[in-house]
């Protein structure tokens, strides 16, 4: 089973015909780690009469697209997706296998390690190529997938293989690669390879009646600037002036867990382990005291400015600009600045 | 009417939220005795669920865990919430299980209760990986619905809501069928007075892997394709720090050298 030549595989989910973001920054690193093994970057495509949808992932860096069209196929259910992935997991025998940390791929990808009995590692936030070496027994693995990831609620970072039963595995989480750069792809063509389902006999066993598709007006991912408030803010009222801050700098605002539980802003702003991973040019962090699960969501943010009342906060220690005081004064303070400034 | 016979399978944990300095050896890894052992948050919700389908439609609640003897305690919870039947599966075969090893293990012990409804929380807090479930799912080869929040039966077919991350999406299952289940489907009931009494020392049943005809080859360490490498401690790492006075200057200084650096503006 072990294929040392296999492709490097991405799950390219697409819902109603399109392809989120995630498939793109999934394949930002596979192509990374594709050269890095000198084998091709495939592209898994499943659902009914999707094809065109292989041109943007070609532009995103897949070598392969591997098509999978069946009716059946043309909304997400477990058991169809998880039995045409299973196929063809054994039929091309790819050595790497990347899927979305999203509520499809964590669905998915459990369901098809399970049929393949192999690993499967969930919520990655970074994916290498490395040497292993098996402690109990001295076996050595050459160039095999280090799957790196938070644990025990963002307080460890471990890093896993699988280095016996591939293909190897893993789920990662949404905003966390970076998609190449426009151009930098395989431009507009590549191999597109059809495949059969093979559902014949498959009895599937749920059927979808009805989609409401949720219409978010948060856009934390594509945000510049992010303005974040924590427990500190002190009340819902409070919040609004992040909301003015975040208007004069034409950023999005987000809120810590603490945030979220206490009410003063919606669930979908949440930023975080459990939340939305963000990597903005600008991070205002206010009132935000910087527990673990938090800083995994935030910490790459290209500049950091924290403003806390306690200057032990640990969130100054991934702060480049920390202003130790009451987030009421220093709000209209940037506020008017910006305003005075920009 | 048709009854329903449901398993939950829930976990005890380390209350991870409440991993403190002391939590943490010295040589990065967890210290388990430091932290309170406790009910998953989300296997909660999803005794919840059995509990209603029990109430609504009529039927019996049996719960499941694999674990260290101490996780009586929440078999014992669940009783008292109203479970009629609480089981655990402990075996030194199952130490160093990874979720492929006890998605396995837990199977073989649902499949010995034959349900029409299997229940587990989305995902525990400790590993936050949501693959078990899914996973026992395939194992049981029954339908699968992830991420539930809301649930109706008629007869053979489950009526399920359950959050897609871009909408809502309703489906119908056929039974049986094993659903993970979230926060939003609502908090577990409270303990009721008279089961308190009744199981504040129960003695659940006990089942090692043998008794529910696992091969040891699928158990534990030798049933784990994944193993762990490298743990590391979480390291703060920042840039260069600056501090900012709170003041009117400070402030305006720290603008003008963000739109110096093309940040804003």
């Amino acid at each position: 089973m072990k294929n040392t030549q296999g492709e490097v595989w991405v799950f390219a989910e697409q819902e109603e015909g399109k392809l989120s973001e995630v498939p793109f920054e999934l394949l930002g690193k596979a192509r990374e780690l594709a050269d890095r093994l000198g084998v091709k970057v495939g592209a898994v495509l499943m659902g009914s009469g999707v094809e065109s949808l292989a041109k943007p992932l070609f532009e995103g860096g897949a070598d392969v697209v591997h098509f999978v069209d069946d009716p059946e196929l043309k909304v997400f259910r477990n058991k169809a997706y998880r039995h045409a992935m299973v196929e063809l997991v054994k039929e091309v025998n790819p050595q790497i296998v990347i899927f979305g940390a999203t509520h499809m791929g964590r669905d998915l990808a459990p369901a098809v390690a399970s049929a393949l009995k192999c690993g499967l590692t969930a919520d990655c936030t970074d994916l290498q190529i490395g040497d292993y070496t098996d402690k109990k027994t001295g076996e050595e693995f050459k160039d095999v997938l280090m799957q790196i990831r938070p644990a025990f609620g963002g307080n460890i970072i471990a890093t896993i293989v699988n280095a016996r039963n591939w293909p190897q595995m893993a789920t990662v989480r949404e905003g966390v690669m970076k998609p190449l750069e426009r151009g930098t792809g395989n431009g507009e063509t590549g191999t597109v390879v059809r495949h059969g389902a093979h559902l014949e006999g498959i009895d599937i066993p749920v059927e979808v009646v009805d989609i409401v598709r949720k219409v978010s007006s948060v856009n934390l991912k594509g945000a510049r600037i992010i303005v974040c408030g924590g427990a500190g803010v002190g009340s819902k009222e409070n919040f609004k002036l992040l909301h003015d801050l975040a208007a004069a700098l034409g950023g999005a605002v987000g809120g810590s867990r603490a945030a979220v539980d206490l009410g003063y802003c919606e669930h979908e702003r949440q930023i975080g382990q459990t939340g939305v991973t963000v990597r903005p040019a600008l991070m205002i962090s206010c009132g935000v005291s910087g527990a673990v699960q938090h800083l995994a969501g935030m910490k790459d943010s290209a500049k950091i400015i924290a403003i806390n009342t306690d200057k032990d906060a640990p969130i100054f220690q991934v702060a480049h600009y920390g202003i130790v005081g009451d987030l009421n004064v220093v709000i209209p303070k940037l506020i008017k600045a910006i305003k005075q400034k920009g | 009417m048709k009854q329903y016979n449901c398993v939950v399978c829930v976990k005890q944990v380390p209350d991870t939220k409440k991993v403190t300095g002391d939590a943490m050896k010295a040589d990065g890894t967890i210290n388990r005795a430091a932290l309170p052992a406790i009910f998953n948050p989300e296997d909660k919700c999803a005794l919840e669920a059995a509990l209603r389908v029990k109430e609504t439609y009529g039927g019996t609640v049996t719960v499941i865990t694999m674990g260290l003897p101490a996780a009586k305690a929440i078999l014992r919870e669940a009783l008292m919430c109203g479970a009629d039947r609480a089981v655990l599966v402990t075996d030194r075969k199952a130490a160093g299980s990874d979720t492929l090893a006890t998605s396995y293990i837990l199977s073989q012990a649902v499949k010995k209760f034959n349900p029409d409804l299997v229940f587990c929380g989305r995902q525990a807090i400790d590993g936050d990986t949501a693959q078990v479930g899914p996973q026992i799912g395939e194992k049981l080869d029954c339908a699968v619905v992830t991420y539930l929040e809301d649930l109706k039966l008629e007869g053979d077919v489950a009526i399920a809501t359950r959050d897609i991350g871009t909408g809502i999406e309703t489906c119908r299952a056929h039974l049986p069928a094993l659903f993970t289940v979230t926060e939003k489907l609502g908090e577990l009931r409270p303990f009721q007075m008279r089961r308190v009494m009744e199981n504040k020392n129960a003695e659940p049943e006990t089942l090692d892997c043998a008794a529910i005809g696992c091969e040891d080859s699928r158990c534990g360490f030798a049933g784990s394709p994944t193993s762990v490498n490298k743990i590391e401690s979480v390291v703060l790492a920042g840039g260069e720090f600056k501090e900012v006075p709170a003041t009117d200057e400070g402030i305006s200084g720290l603008v003008s050298e963000l739109i110096k650096d093309h940040t804003i503006g």
